[in-house]
């Protein structure tokens, strides 16, 4: 009998610590303080694009704007751990980091806030990392760069049909030239070129391209002068890893001057500086994301250490397509591949549409334990021959990083 | 008729006392504030003592940020009070920026390959052994060059700072964790060797002795030594050092050597005491910024103290307004530049005084 009570007693006891810290988990939408480190201000289109993405989330979740406190202009160094510091000491329950670099600093001050999360958006380190209030999310970027890799391939396609391409657009096997602006070779460009390649590739067949890094997330100038070098090389289509407006307005200025050449941007439409090149631009609605996160911390469930959705949650798009540049029937094109993309019938990493030297890929593994930067686990190509990108199970942040054939690596 | 005497007319003074040149100073920290405060009301419509209490609660406002800006600003200091013994010597190092790259890479390195080797202690007196030795190659070769064949050390150490920024950035990519990422990532993030150790629970505690340290032998080797009075007589006339026998060639290369070699272990606090990482931003334009602290210091460390606290103070309450009132940084940095145009603007009344013409008798402004 005694036994028993006890046991009962337990069972009340453990019961109610379950209840009570279920309810003292969630926190009520006016109480949800939010923190949020940003690599730029409003004149940045990357940060742009995460500040539009949390404000939305905040207004559709009834979370009052004042709960929400920028820091902008935080460098990928020491200055991103005080401002998360800072954002944890006036009582942020949840902070963002927008920028990779940012990530290590995000992930110090984790560790010594056990009790609030924090999240580094495009970061890849929370599953390794060991702790458990720290996350990673993504979107499915490669399907936008795939869906703005159709809009250049119908416009290629009418380029051909109209005989409008010079001798210097086609390499010595006959393969029309794209270009790509890149920032750095790092696995989320190579994922986003590669995609984009194969976008073009679905529409016309023969096509090869350069990719020119730029080594720098934003700069004007390098981004310009590497387009110029892509266009004198006969490429004809330019697009872009990189977050300013240099390419596009590179590729307006030598179209001015009576070339054919398109670009197609990334995260800010292109429409202002280059309206008669500019098809369209490669995009992420991160609101998808801040909405789920806040609305997580609001329930008080637990976010997922690595969050990465595309299209099929609608956290990816394209901009509004350049009606002076792009060819006919490319809108209907592209609801058609967005649809394919949406109910997963269409997969960007198909490894039977690319080969690398030659063979068509049967393994790749994902993840990187020892920092050797050879994978070690986490085998991303199934049985079908699909590469998956951005597994949750694996890494929300892209680790696709093989260099297929048609592509050519500049600089 | 015959009176063409200037409408203004501008004469050296003889001297100041220290208490009134201090009051003038004040009046236009004072003046400035106002001018801010007219600025920012004039165009965003907030309170301006509202405004400068954000400031001072982004500079000051916690244990934490308090500490951030004691950190910044020991790290400020320690590079100015490695420009004074140069500027004291009329030798234009501009080249503060290279130097305390340098020093940071040599640190790094040190952290990065002998991190699970050796234990802190021996890894900080290495590190700072190489960051002196890196600060003093990247000012002395400008400075043999200067002795020797008096090429120009302005734009010779200027030009040493693009090399060590591209030095720099080629480190950064050879040593970036993870690969492609461009970043060097926190050095030794789980085993924290060859970071400055906490003392008396303070993780920046050492970084203020290290700096104070240097504050104060500086200031006494300027002031009390032969070393000092050889540099400040090279300074006022080479030619008079030359007649009194001072060999001026060595002068300017020890003079440089110890210059570099402060700014290099500025490079060693920063990224062994503050970062714990290195990119370009480890500098990030503070060897520039410690001209203007070693300037208006007039090369007195103690003075450098003061003024390296008002410019990080201003840097910090810039980052708290923008985050506060939404305020984009160029209002931040229009309101740091009126201040810092009223501060060195006074030194000028200072120095001079103004004689306005007036009719039939003179009167004298006196600022």
């Amino acid at each position: 009998m005694k036994k028993l009570s006890s046991l009962l007693l337990a069972l009340c006891l453990v019961l109610s610590l379950g209840v009570g810290a279920f309810a003292a988990d969630g926190i009520a939408p006016e109480d949800l303080k939010i923190g949020m480190v940003c690599i730029g201000d409003n004149n940045s289109g990357y940060d742009i694009a995460h500040i539009t993405g949390l404000e939305e989330a905040m207004e559709a979740l009834g979370v009052p704007a004042e709960n929400v406190t920028y820091k902008y202009n935080i460098g990928e160094d020491e200055t991103a751990a005080d401002a998360c510091y800072d954002l944890a000491e006036n009582g942020c329950q949840i902070i963002f980091t927008d920028s990779y670099g940012h990530q290590s600093y995000t992930q110090q001050v984790a560790g010594e806030y056990p009790d609030l999360t924090f999240v580094a958006m495009t970061g890849d380190q929370a599953k390794q990392s060991g702790l458990a209030n720290l996350k990673n999310a993504f979107n499915h970027t490669f399907e936008s760069r795939y869906v703005s890799g159709v809009v250049a391939g119908m416009k290629l396609a009418e380029l051909i049909a109209n005989e409008e391409l010079i001798d210097e657009n086609y390499d010595a096997d006959g393969n029309v030239k794209l270009g790509y602006v890149g920032a750095y070779p790092y696995a989320e460009v190579v994922s986003g070129y590669t995609a984009f390649y194969l976008g073009v590739k679905s529409i016309v067949e023969n096509v090869v391209m350069d990719v020119r890094y730029t080594n720098s997330w934003f700069d004007i100038t390098a981004e310009g002068e590497a387009a110029n070098a892509l266009m004198s090389d006969g490429c004809v289509i330019i697009s872009q890893h990189a977050d300013s407006t240099g390419a596009p307005s590179a590729v307006q200025a030598y179209y001015e001057s009576g070339h054919t050449v398109f670009c197609v941007g990334y995260n800010i439409s292109m429409l202002e500086v280059a309206p008669d090149v500019a098809l369209t631009s490669a995009a992420n609605d991160w609101s998808v994301y801040y909405t789920y996160a806040l609305q997580s911390m609001i329930d008080g469930t637990e976010i997922a250490t690595d969050w990465s959705e595309g299209y099929n949650a609608g956290a990816n798009k394209i901009f509004p397509l350049n009606e002076n540049a792009v060819a006919e029937g490319t809108a209907e094109k592209v609801a058609e591949v967005e649809a394919a993309l949406t109910d997963g019938s269409l997969q960007v990493f198909d490894c039977s549409t690319f080969t690398v030297e030659g063979e068509h890929p049967t393994s790749f593994l994902a993840i990187d334990l020892d920092g050797d930067f050879e994978g070690d686990e986490g085998e991303a190509i199934d049985e079908d021959g699909i590469f998956h990108e951005s597994l949750p199970e694996l890494r929300s942040a892209p680790y696709f990083s093989l260099r297929i054939d048609g592509i050519t690596e500049l600089s | 008729m015959n009176n063409h005497e200037p409408l203004i007319h501008i004469a050296k003074r003889d001297g100041m006392v220290w208490w009134r040149a201090w009051l003038v100073r004040l009046a236009a920290a004072i003046a400035a504030l106002l001018v801010c405060a007219l600025f920012i009301y004039g165009l965003t419509k907030l309170n301006p003592v509202k405004v400068y209490a954000a400031m001072w609660q982004g500079a000051f406002g916690s244990a934490r940020r308090s500490w951030i800006t004691v950190r910044d600003a020991t790290i400020l200091l320690c590079i100015g009070v490695g420009l004074a013994p140069a500027f004291m010597m009329r030798f234009w190092n501009v080249g503060a920026e290279g130097q305390v790259l340098m020093g940071g890479c040599a640190t790094a390195a040190v952290l990065i390959y002998a991190g699970r080797a050796l234990s802190t202690p021996m890894l900080l007196l290495i590190g700072g052994a190489a960051s002196i030795a890196a600060g003093v190659l990247w000012g002395v070769i400008p400075a043999i060059f200067k002795a020797r064949w008096n090429t120009n050390e302005t734009l010779f150490t200027l030009m040493m700072n693009y090399i060590a920024i591209q030095i720099t950035c080629f480190l950064v990519a050879k040593w970036e964790n993870p690969k492609g990422s461009n970043s060097v990532g926190i050095i030794n993030q789980q085993t924290q060797a060859g970071w400055f150790p906490a003392i008396f629970g303070q993780q920046y505690m050492m970084n203020v002795i290290i700096v104070l340290a240097l504050t104060v032998g500086m200031y006494l080797y300027l002031k009390y030594t032969k070393h000092g009075y050889e540099i400040s007589v090279v300074g006022e006339s080479e030619n008079t050092a030359r007649y009194a026998g001072i060999s001026v060639k060595r002068v300017i290369i020890r003079t440089m050597a110890l210059s570099g070699a402060v700014c290099g272990l500025s490079g060693f606090v920063a990224v062994a005491g503050a970062s714990h990482t290195i990119s370009t931003s480890t500098a990030g334009g503070r060897g520039f910024t410690a001209i203007i602290v070693a300037w208006m210091a007039k090369f007195n460390t103690f003075v450098m103290i003061l003024i390296a606290f008002l410019l990080v103070f201003l840097e910090k309450g810039a980052i708290q307004i923008a985050s506060q009132f939404k305020l984009n940084d160029y209002a931040s940095e229009v309101v740091t530049g009126i201040i810092l145009f009223f501060l060195l603007g006074s030194e000028f009344f200072i120095q001079y005084t103004v004689h306005f013409r007036s009719h039939g008798h003179k009167k004298e402004v006196q600022a």
